[in-house]
């Protein structure tokens, strides 16, 4: 609506145009449509900044006679976030870096020498990416309980119950989406880069990493910042493959949250607030990385 | 298989754009010399070893899934001959077991929500802020700031909207009291569309910017074109744009279908997908990893969920075979 206002005299003083209706229906249509899509969230915000003592005497549709950040503290602590916020940075961090590094190999393999299996190796990534996690839940679940890992790297002697478990499936989920980026962005570069530095006497790895790399820079910062939130963003892998609460990544650990606060839904709103701002304040400040590698799965480089 | 694909190696040329032809055999012979027998093996490496955890841990289970569904193992000891029980899960899915249909419809339901609601509203939108419209960073950023956050978040900040006494909707339609209050994540015949409303809020803004990314590289030539010779606005996009976009719109039809098959998060934590929120992902999980156990009988829901989302999975891979091709 405000944006309505302040449009419609700066094109008329300027361009001394006759106000088209059809702009101020568009201008009216969005407007409307971006207070509805805002609300939840300023609501979510109002009700975790009200105690509930507030709420409970005057309901919760009224003007608020304190503000307090007394929720979040509460939320804060009670849930134990220090704990999960780590959880989620011992799972997200390795996992995008590991991820970007292996999925960019096998793009550059796949896109920048002809081979036999080329498409195949491709399809294979990409459809693996697309299946619905819980189709393989039930045999990887087993899987887990089965694969032995050195005490060293597993305290229950086990890939179940560990942050290397939720960081491998994540890795191995997640390189099919940035193969199939990765690869399409690839073969937009030249082809005589390759060419060029073979003759050089480069080897293949060097030529990965110090020609193909560097110029990828853009996919690749667009891709760890989409990364990072799908991977923090995962509820299911660390729901059921992690056991233990203590040793859940934040979002898995939503679900606890939901029993523990379910009375008070104030709380409830400042814990699931807490849990969102860290992908809240990656998509603001890396705003156009977030949408340049969304863009870049949809279409071709 | 790495010494054999290890063979096949070759640099892309320019101009080469794959292995056929004469041409393709003889720029392979002619570059073969430039890869180093190390070279190959790195390079097999660098496929062979990513390749060998998706196999193992996607392609393998997915294999296992079908294999589990003809047993009725309850995860207790080994599989033996004496588990295999032939096609009895299924026949119970079909026949005894009351939760399969309405999951079912349920994912059927997710899937048109998402395809004749969702989805063209994100379109639309896309569409609309595609014109020069004043300010058009800031509606963006609106509408795909639901994007970012998980659904998991989505499912307890909508529970804000729907709690029955302390949630925003009831406050405002006064239902609050004990004999009028509307349960709407409660009821079963009202938890779905609740769940459905949640889930759009972020599905509009990621199709918005998918379909957006789209628009921004359509010739504005074309459009021009279509305007000098009189289309109207609607026309140029229906008759013009929209076919011009094909390839968006199939990724955006595979991206809506798979989103609905995989439909959990939200569902699960409202309410554990029961109650009028059974999905068959949550039907695979409430069966197979609970005390239940019934591991057979879940890994016939993941193979009937398995076989709806190779539609939508083909669709997609058809489409990347045809654009290598070109």
């Amino acid at each position: 609506m405000t944006v309505a206002a302040t449009v419609r005299p700066a094109e008329s003083a300027h361009r001394r145009r006759r106000i088209r209706p059809r702009r101020l229906v568009l201008y009216g249509f969005l407007s409307a449509m971006a207070l509805v899509w805002l609300f939840p969230l300023v609501w979510a915000i109002y009700t975790a900044l009200r105690p509930y003592s507030d709420t409970q005497a005057h309901g919760y549709i009224s003007t608020p006679s304190v503000l307090s950040i007394e929720n979040f503290t509460n939320a804060w602590n009670q849930a134990d976030f220090p704990r999960h916020y780590l959880n989620s940075l011992l799972v997200a961090v390795p996992a995008v870096i590991v991820t970007l590094i292996v999925a960019s190999m096998v793009a550059f393999a796949v896109s920048r020498f002809s081979w036999r299996f080329n498409l195949l190796v491709l399809m294979l990534f990409t459809a693996g990416n697309l299946l619905p996690p819980q189709v393989i839940i039930v045999p990887l679940f087993r899987l887990y309980l089965l694969l032995p890992l050195p005490r060293l790297l597993s305290d229950n002697g086990l890939v179940y119950d560990q942050y290397l478990g939720i960081i491998l499936i994540n890795v191995v989920f997640q390189t099919g989406f940035c193969v199939f980026v990765l690869s399409n962005y690839m073969k937009t570069l030249s082809k005589e880069l390759t060419e060029a530095a073979l003759v050089d006497g480069a080897s293949v790895f060097r030529i990965w990493g110090a020609v193909i790399m560097p110029l990828c820079r853009p996919a690749l910062a667009a891709l760890a910042t989409l990364e990072f939130t799908f991977i923090y963003n995962d509820f299911f892998w660390g729901l059921i493959l992690m056991k233990s609460g203590d040793k859940r990544p934040i979002t898995s650990a939503l679900n606890n949250l939901q029993g523990q606060f379910f009375t008070n839904t104030n709380l409830l709103a400042a814990g699931a607030l807490l849990a969102a701002v860290p992908t809240i304040l990656v998509f603001l400040a890396l705003q156009r990385h977030f949408i340049s590698g969304l863009s870049l799965g949809a279409s071709k480089g | 298989m790495a010494d054999r694909a290890s063979q096949g190696i070759a640099p892309v040329t320019a101009g080469s754009s794959g292995g056929t032809g004469a041409t393709a055999i003889r720029r392979v012979r002619r570059h073969y010399s430039l890869l180093t027998r190390r070279d190959k093996i790195v390079l097999a490496l660098m496929v062979g070893i990513p390749l060998f955890f998706d196999l193992a841990l996607i392609w393998g289970p997915t294999i296992v899934s079908i294999v589990f569904s003809f047993t009725n193992w309850n995860g207790i000891g080994g599989i033996s001959g004496k588990n295999f029980i032939g096609l009895k899960n299924y026949d119970s899915l079909f026949t005894a077991y009351p939760f399969f249909w309405p999951a079912l419809q349920h994912n059927l339901l997710w899937l048109a929500w998402l395809m004749f609601l969702a989805t063209p509203v994100g379109v639309f939108l896309a569409v609309l802020l595609d014109r020069e419209v004043r300010g058009t960073r800031i509606y963006q950023t609106i509408f795909y700031l639901p994007v970012v956050l998980s659904l998991a978040v989505i499912g307890i900040i909508w529970s804000l909207q729907y709690a029955p006494e302390q949630g925003f909707i009831n406050n405002v339609l006064g239902r609050t009291s004990n004999n009028n209050l509307i349960d709407w994540l409660g009821d079963p015949s009202l938890n779905l569309w609740a769940a459905l409303v949640a889930t759009s809020w972020r599905h509009v803004g990621y199709i918005m910017v998918l379909y957006l990314a789209g628009l921004k590289a359509f010739d504005p030539a074309l459009r021009e074109a279509a305007k000098v010779d009189g289309a109207s606005e609607r026309q140029t996009f229906v008759h013009v744009v929209f076919p011009v976009m094909q390839p968006i719109n199939v990724v955006i039809v595979v991206i809506t279908t798979i989103e609905a098959l995989r439909a959990f998060d939200i569902a699960f934590i409202i309410n554990g997908g029961k109650n009028g929120l059974e999905l068959l992902s949550t039907l695979i999980t409430n069966n197979a990893l609970s005390e239940s156990n019934r591991v057979g009988f879940g890994s016939a829901i993941a193979v009937i969920l398995l076989v709806i989302s190779l539609g939508p999975i083909i669709a997609f891979l058809a489409r990347m075979m045809r654009e290598e091709k070109q």
